[in-house]
């Protein structure tokens, strides 16, 4: 027996411990306890196996099942490796936090359960060696999450119908990937990964398969336009789920299309890279966009999710076109493609940690009517402030450092002889700086808003800060996105046999070394020069605060008048407002204005009312018209159901004729 | 001497250059404003009183303000990271830290994220009124300066500073080439607009309606404006000196002598003094736009260094 081995049994034992714990445990207190440790303890198994696997262990595990020529199997290989240990870290930050956060519904033993097949499922899904054992950790961890996204459904109605639209597009994706790999393994004649690498099927088959596939995956990884279910479940599930989702869920989408691309048909046409940059580019500018003016700080952040899988998407694609004639530039993209999915796993996860605490101390989702919450819940703060600098790609964090490569690869993948990728470049460059400049104004909006100034509700100003195992979780996860962000060459490192040769690090470096773009990146000396240019400011500032001290004053600066009211800061929503303007014809706002006027007289103005709201355009235009249809069409169904048992004998009848017919034909 | 102490000592004299000079070319720029206009103006070296005064005030700190405190130091210590990334005075750079575009181009929007934060921390409608409408700016700034980047990078196949410079010294012709001249403009009006001059904002107006940086800064006072304002004014010679760099990259020290840098701290005051000068004058004569036209200002100029790309395709020394 091996790591491998090994770490496999304990993931499965410590899913049926996390299960018997969640359903025995007397109280909801010692549930949350024991659950959740059996979770963490999932979640290590899980890093286990990841962390096997890229160590170079190629374990087969194979496990017969009762059904005649079906047997499940485990393949550590360094691609699935990679995503598992991923998932594992992330499992383990989720459950600490879910032990402090859980309540009510997610507390339950349903809750608690749930959280261990869906962890289970994640941990399996990159592990699995054929396309059955693959797609039955898939359903485990799409109905694990389906049953957590519903946990509030007895308070809220939302909940509702973001669970039904996520179950939906969950098993549209579902279909689309048995279709898809289904012919795959038709066409080599077998199930397993390692037959359909061997020989791939060719053509329009293979084509066919792609495709199928790669939306399937899409599907999973809340791309454009199959987004829809994403900013509907993560505002709603319990907010541990919500960034269990965001980060590794979503994931698993990537995963699939990695595997698609770089092991089962690693050598399709360029076209399908130009579909993969089909899917990103969209993703990319339209999540960004309705994150930037997004007030529901749940919903900005799915919406980010979407971004940052587009831009995942735009780099994998880059690596696949450059493939063929600059392998060089190509390992570059896809070290980009591995450093976005790390980079995105961790400052999502504290984004989402830090979100479910202020909804916790506040009961409030809304940036508008949240601030000044870093005075009562400071390590809410400093978490919210970690993630929204990883997130906006700010130097010393994990986003820096990924989309760093992620231009690195933009700038040199250009080749002269390939004129479509020279045409497409300068285009994508535009739009990765696009997208990163509006991320830029999103999470200044949403750390600005929610944290600074002065609270601007009852709510807001009655926070209280998180339990312990919640701060601790949001703290880890913080320490992930400057860790990444500081020290990238370990990492890169940890993972380089995931890397195709030419990328592999030669040299011990703890920064970051492209010799495909002959680029290096170190930001411990930048941190360092940082300090040394800040330390003399400090000590000046110091000096001068000594001769002339601060002086606190009562109020800032109110035109004169008396001390106005909080009401009066700008909020998310007037923040993003410019933006609205600009994007109007991409967002579609809805805006409405009400006057009442005075009854003496037309020109004087008694209220005026002013409400905005930014749907889904995508869901308004594209989902709504076909739902619309399908209701009537199930409507017109149903005026066949009236009750009368000698129509439902003649249609069983009509039913079994018809089989016969088709039987003997 | 090793030679990453010297080109550290040689990055500290060019943060000390710049940051004596900050104000002294933002008090020509007001002159020449001011003589343009008819006034007699308060002399170059006017804001270097101003800052002196400002560092003897008791600042003054709202209730509910939270990080007042410590985000104009903060912001004055990455406008000082900014002049010492630029190759200014020289383009030595320390082994570790090459002067990378994208990097410096992050320190400076790292930058914008903190003088938004100011203004929002203020928690006055004006505050946050200006951090969006700056941050919605630099939103739109961020496509054009990387796509000139990406025009200027291209010829030399490599994305830092310092190697760009040397290109364009060895082959002259390079400077005047559409590629350059086209990346160049589009790089300047990025420039103008991340800097918050006309058309983009006024620098001297306190009007509600039109003001972006005044409006983030109205709260602080006495020695945290100083720390702003200098760190505004070194942003500004900073990317002016760059733009200047690029366009006529001679008196640059590529060496380390007593010489070299005397030369490259004169050429660059030199140069930037010009270029502000130019402007300045040039602003004379500028209405502020109204801010929803900002965006179509921007597009014009990623339209220009997207031009700027194509071209270095079609003519470009492969």
């Amino acid at each position: 027996m091996n790591v491998f081995q090994w770490a496999v049994i304990a993931l499965v034992l410590s899913f049926f411990v996390a299960t018997a714990a969640a359903v025995g445990a007397p109280t909801p207190r010692l549930r949350n306890i024991l659950a959740g440790v059996a979770a963490m303890a999932l979640g290590v198994s899980g890093t286990a196996t990841g962390v096997a696997a890229l160590t170079g262990d190629t374990t087969i595990l194979l496990l017969a099942t009762p059904l005649p020529g079906m047997t499940l199997s485990w393949h550590a290989t360094a691609l699935g490796g990679f995503f598992a240990a991923v998932s594992g870290v992330v499992v383990v930050i989720c459950a600490l936090y879910g032990i402090g956060y859980a309540h009510g519904p997610a507390a339950s033993r349903t809750g608690w359960s749930a959280f261990a097949a869906f962890g289970l499922g994640m941990q399996l899904v990159p592990l699995a060696g054929d396309v059955v054992t693959f797609l039955i950790a898939w359903e485990v961890m799409a109905i694990g999450s389906s049953v957590l996204v519903l946990s509030d459904h007895a308070h809220r109605p939302g909940v509702r119908k973001a669970g039904l639209w996520y179950a939906v597009m969950t098993h549209l994706s579902f279909l689309l990937l048995a279709a898809g790999l289904g012919i795959a393994a038709a066409s080599a004649g077998s199930t397993s990964f390692y037959a359909i690498a061997t020989t791939p099927p060719t053509g329009e088959v293979a084509a066919l398969a792609f495709v199928l596939a790669l939306v399937g995956f899409a599907t999973k990884a809340g791309a454009v336009p199959v987004h829809i279910w994403l900013p509907r479940a993560h505002p709603e599930a319990p907010s541990h789920v919500s960034a269990l989702m965001s980060a590794v869920m979503v994931k698993m989408g990537i995963y699939g299309a990695m595997l698609l691309t770089t092991r089962l048909f690693p050598n399709g046409p360029s076209w399908w890279a130009l579909l993969v940059l089909g899917l990103g580019i969209p993703s990319a500018l339209y999540g960004i966009l309705q994150a930037s003016v997004a007030s529901d700080l749940k919903r900005l952040l799915a919406y980010s999710t979407t971004e940052n899988v587009g831009l995942i998407l735009i780099a994998l694609a880059i690596a696949m076109l450059t493939r063929p004639t600059r392998p060089g530039i190509s390992a570059v993209a896809l070290i980009a493609v591995f450093l976005l999915v790390v980079s995105h796993a961790a400052f999502k996860t504290t984004l989402f940690l830090a979100a479910g605490s202020i909804l916790h101390g506040t009961g409030e989702r809304d940036l508008d009517r949240m601030g000044g919450l870093a005075v009562r819940m400071p390590v809410t703060a400093i978490a919210l402030a970690v993630g929204s600098l990883g997130a906006a790609a700010l130097p010393a964090t994990s986003g820096f450092v990924a989309e760093w490569s992620l231009l690195q690869s933009l700038i040199h993948a250009d080749s002269r002889t390939d004129r479509l990728t020279t045409a497409i470049l300068p285009f994508v460059m535009g739009v990765v700086a696009l997208t990163a400049g509006l991320a830029l104004l999103t999470f200044t909006k949403a750390f600005g808003i929610a944290t600074l100034a002065r609270p601007r509700t009852a709510n807001a100003a009655a926070a209280h800060e998180g339990s312990r195992s919640m701060r601790l979780a949001m703290l880890l996860a913080a320490a992930g996105v400057v860790a990444v962000g500081v020290i990238p060459g370990v990492l890169v490192r940890a993972i380089s046999p995931v890397l195709p040769e030419v990328a592999r690090p030669t040299a011990y470096s703890a920064g970051l070394v492209l010799p495909g773009a002959q680029a290096s990146l170190d930001p411990t000396a930048l941190a360092l020069l940082a300090l040394a240019v800040t330390l003399p400011l400090v000590t000046t500032g110091w000096l001068l605060a000594r001769r002339v001290p601060r002086q606190q004053v009562a109020m800032g600066w109110g035109c004169g008048g008396v001390r106005t009211s909080p009401r009066m800061q700008y909020t998310a929503t007037s923040y993003a407002e410019p933006l609205v303007r600009i994007f109007d014809d991409a967002l579609a706002p809805t805006r409405d204005v009400r006057v009442t006027h005075a009854e003496e007289s037309r020109f004087t103005v008694r209220a005026m009312a002013y409400s905005q709201r930014v749907v889904d355009v995508v869901e308004a235009r594209g989902y709504a018209p076909v739902v619309r249809a399908l209701t009537r069409l199930g409507d017109r169904g149903r005026s066949l159901q009236n009750g009368s048992i000698h129509r439902y004998l003649a249609s069983s009848f009509g039913a079994l004729l018809l089989v016969l017919l088709g039987v003997l034909g | 001497m090793s030679d990453s102490l010297v080109a550290g000592l040689a990055i500290a004299l060019q943060v000390l250059a710049v940051t004596a000079a900050a104000p002294i070319v933002v008090g020509v720029t007001r002159q020449i404003r001011a003589r343009l206009e008819g006034r007699v103006g308060a002399g170059v070296l006017q804001p270097w009183r101003d800052l002196r005064k400002l560092a003897r005030k008791e600042p003054l700190t709202a209730e509910g303000v939270i990080l007042g405190r410590a985000l104009p130091v903060a912001l004055m210590s990455v406008s000082g990271l900014l002049v010492a990334l630029l190759p200014l005075v020289t383009t030595l750079t320390l082994p570790a830290v090459p002067d990378d575009l994208f990097v410096v181009v992050s320190v400076l929007l790292l930058g914008s994220v903190f003088i938004a934060l100011i203004g929002l921390d203020a928690g006055s409608a004006f505050g946050g009124m200006g951090s969006s409408r700056h941050m919605m700016v630099s939103a739109l700034v961020e496509p054009t300066v990387l796509v000139a980047v990406y025009a200027l990078s291209i010829p030399v196949g490599a994305s830092t500073l310092s190697t760009i410079l040397s290109a364009r010294m060895s082959t002259p012709a390079s400077i005047v080439s559409p590629v350059s001249a086209l990346a160049l403009v589009a790089l300047l009006i990025a420039v103008i607009a991340e800097t918050g001059r006309l058309p983009v904002d006024n620098p001297s107006t306190h009007l509600e309606l039109t003001m972006i940086h005044e409006a983030m800064v109205l709260e602080a006072s006495g020695r945290d404006l100083g720390w702003i304002e200098l760190a505004s004014w070194i942003r500004l010679t900073g990317l002016f000196g760059l733009v200047a760099n690029l366009a006529l990259p001679w008196g640059i020290a590529e060496q380390a002598t007593v010489g070299t840098l005397g030369i490259g701290v004169a050429a660059i005051i030199g140069k930037v003094v010009v270029l502000a000068g130019i402007v300045a004058a040039v602003e004379v004569f500028l209405a502020k736009v109204r801010l929803f036209r900002v965006p179509e200002l921007m597009a014009g100029s990623f339209v220009l260094g997207f031009l700027a790309v194509t071209a270095s395709y079609l003519t470009g020394a492969s």
